[in-house]
């Protein structure tokens, strides 16, 4: 992270905690981000093994979530913080809500693609499933990234991204049903992978709030709930 | 795709809910004004330069590291800075516009519009009831029916009437130390000033009384206008309205505390709120 949000607080036991909590949100973020990756793997490659795989790892996210909570809590408390301390410390617990939503949907993508293995599946449907994965995974990525870099303009990015992944999943929707009218037989399996691609579009909501959660950090500045263009107006200024 | 949805209906939903409790300086009526402030201890520049306005009725606090000054501005503001042979004041205050180091004023007189209270508490040694009525009496004010009713008044003002009520005529010395800084608060008010300047109030006191000094505080507000150095930086928090922080004799920001504790404009405001300083 930048230098100077390091920079030493003259209670080095301060400077340690908050060290910790960033440390920990990068942890919990690592691995979502390993399970959002198996998740779509077991989806499009039909791999049932895998998919069991993050159905099982996914305790371990709600455990970090409910820890890294506690620190939170603890700081908040004992220190005190003002300014951007504790905006650090507001925005970290946002979004390790966030990050925990983002386990709870790459685990329903798992539980989805077992469901889908168990029935005939035709390889086309998930192609586009799999683009929408990509981008998303990317979203999270560069979301992450933003956390570590204090990096407005990314976060911006991941903003813009969105609304574009919004209306990707709508398009895939609608194929999907097109794909349910032609022939009823496919309606359970469709239905499964209509439901990840939702799963998928939550996530990149997920990771579009945690960006704003960011931004307040940075900037200091709420943006949630108004338009892109306030939003980048807002965030650019200084 | 619209970024507005329908739900809006057109309001400017981000300015909803947003920074509506915020005071602002722009709406407050001013009570003191400093312009172009600088005091000498001799050759020694202490205060640089100082600009800034007061207002009415509200809490201001100043903070900052030792030595920046604030406890020498909030002695200008009645002048208890002309007790010292070496300070030298070069600019001006303006009490209600007029300048309080004009030589026509009366400074016994400022001394009354703006009352202070110390971080020792030093009441008389006098009874309860004595210390609060003697500032009338110097003003030549002896009867009992106007004393009794003063000196009730200022003491519930100062939230000790209850403590006290039945034993006015026990010295003063007697009380405990929230006691008597609520008392020498009470001697101050008694008087009816416009300001009341308070330099670290509570650092002497224990826990609980420092939170009934500042829910006193918060009640005073309503009538005078306050203003208090504090180097408690949360107590700064909990009870202004308004914080100047202060470094090697200047001002360097002024804002309404909600802002100044979560975004300061500053970096050195930053550095000091959190803890960074040094």
């Amino acid at each position: 992270m930048e230098e100077e949000v390091l920079q030493h607080h003259i209670s080095q036991q301060f400077n340690t905690e908050l060290a910790e909590i960033r440390t920990q949100v990068l942890n919990m973020g690592g691995l979502v981000e390993e399970q959002l990756k198996n998740a779509i793997i077991a989806l499009t490659d039909a791999d049932e093994k895998l998919a069991r795989k993050v159905y099982a790892n996914d305790f371990k996210i709600n455990a970090l979530e409910v820890r890294i909570d506690e620190e939170c809590t603890r700081i908040l408390a004992r220190r005190q913080p003002a300014a951007s301390d504790l905006r650090l410390v507001m925005a970290v617990v946002k979004m390790i809500t966030d990050l925990e939503r983002i386990g709870d949907q790459a685990e329903r993508i798992a539980r989805m693609s077992i469901q889908i293995n168990n029935s005939v599946q035709n390889k086309s449907h998930t192609i586009n499933i799999a683009h929408l994965g990509e981008r998303v995974q990317k979203m999270l990525h560069d979301a992450l990234d933003a956390f570590v870099r204090m990096d407005v303009e990314l976060a911006l990015k991941v903003l813009h991204e969105d609304r574009s992944v919004d209306a990707e999943y709508e398009g895939i929707s609608r194929q999907l049903m097109t794909y349910m009218m032609e022939d009823a037989r496919t309606i359970p399996t469709v239905l499964n992978l209509l439901w990840s691609a939702r799963a998928l579009e939550r996530i990149g909501d997920h990771a579009n709030n945690m960006c704003e959660h960011l931004i307040y950090f940075v900037k200091g500045k709420d943006i949630r709930h108004i338009s892109l263009e306030q939003v980048e107006q807002e965030a650019r200024e200084s | 795709m619209s970024e507005t949805n329908v739900l809006t209906h057109g309001m400017n939903v981000a300015a909803l809910g947003r920074n509506e409790a915020a005071l602002s300086l722009e709406n407050e009526d001013i009570c003191l004004e400093v312009k172009d402030l600088d005091l000498y201890y001799g050759t020694k520049k202490a205060l640089n330069g100082i600009n800034m306005c007061i207002p009415r009725k509200r809490v201001t606090a100043y903070i900052g590291p030792s030595g920046c000054g604030k406890s020498t501005l909030l002695r200008c503001f009645n002048r208890m800075n002309d007790l010292v042979d070496e300070a030298r004041v070069e600019g001006g205050i303006y009490l209600d516009e007029e300048n309080i180091y004009d030589p026509a004023v009366n400074v016994a007189d400022l001394r009354r519009r703006v009352g202070m209270v110390f971080q020792k508490p030093n009441p008389f040694p006098k009874s309860i009831y004595e210390n609060v009525a003697y500032g009338l009496r110097l003003q030549g004010i002896n009867s009992r029916r106007v004393l009794d009713e003063v000196v009730e008044r200022s003491l519930r003002g100062a939230a000790l009437w209850d403590e006290v009520k039945d034993r006015l005529h026990d010295n003063a010395l007697g009380m405990s130390g929230g006691q008597q800084q609520r008392l020498v608060i009470a001697r101050a008010i008694a008087i009816e000033p416009e300001v009341l300047l308070l330099d670290e109030p509570a650092s002497a006191l224990d826990p609980i009384s420092t939170l009934k000094i500042e829910e006193l505080i918060n009640e005073l507000k309503s009538k005078y206008t306050i203003v208090i150095v504090t180097h408690n930086m949360q107590q700064a928090a909990r009870v202004s309205d308004y914080t100047a922080f202060m470094y090697l004799g200047e001002l360097i920001e002024f804002g309404d505390t909600s802002t100044l504790f979560t975004n300061p404009v500053e970096k050195q405001t930053e550095d000091y709120i959190t803890g960074r300083y040094g």
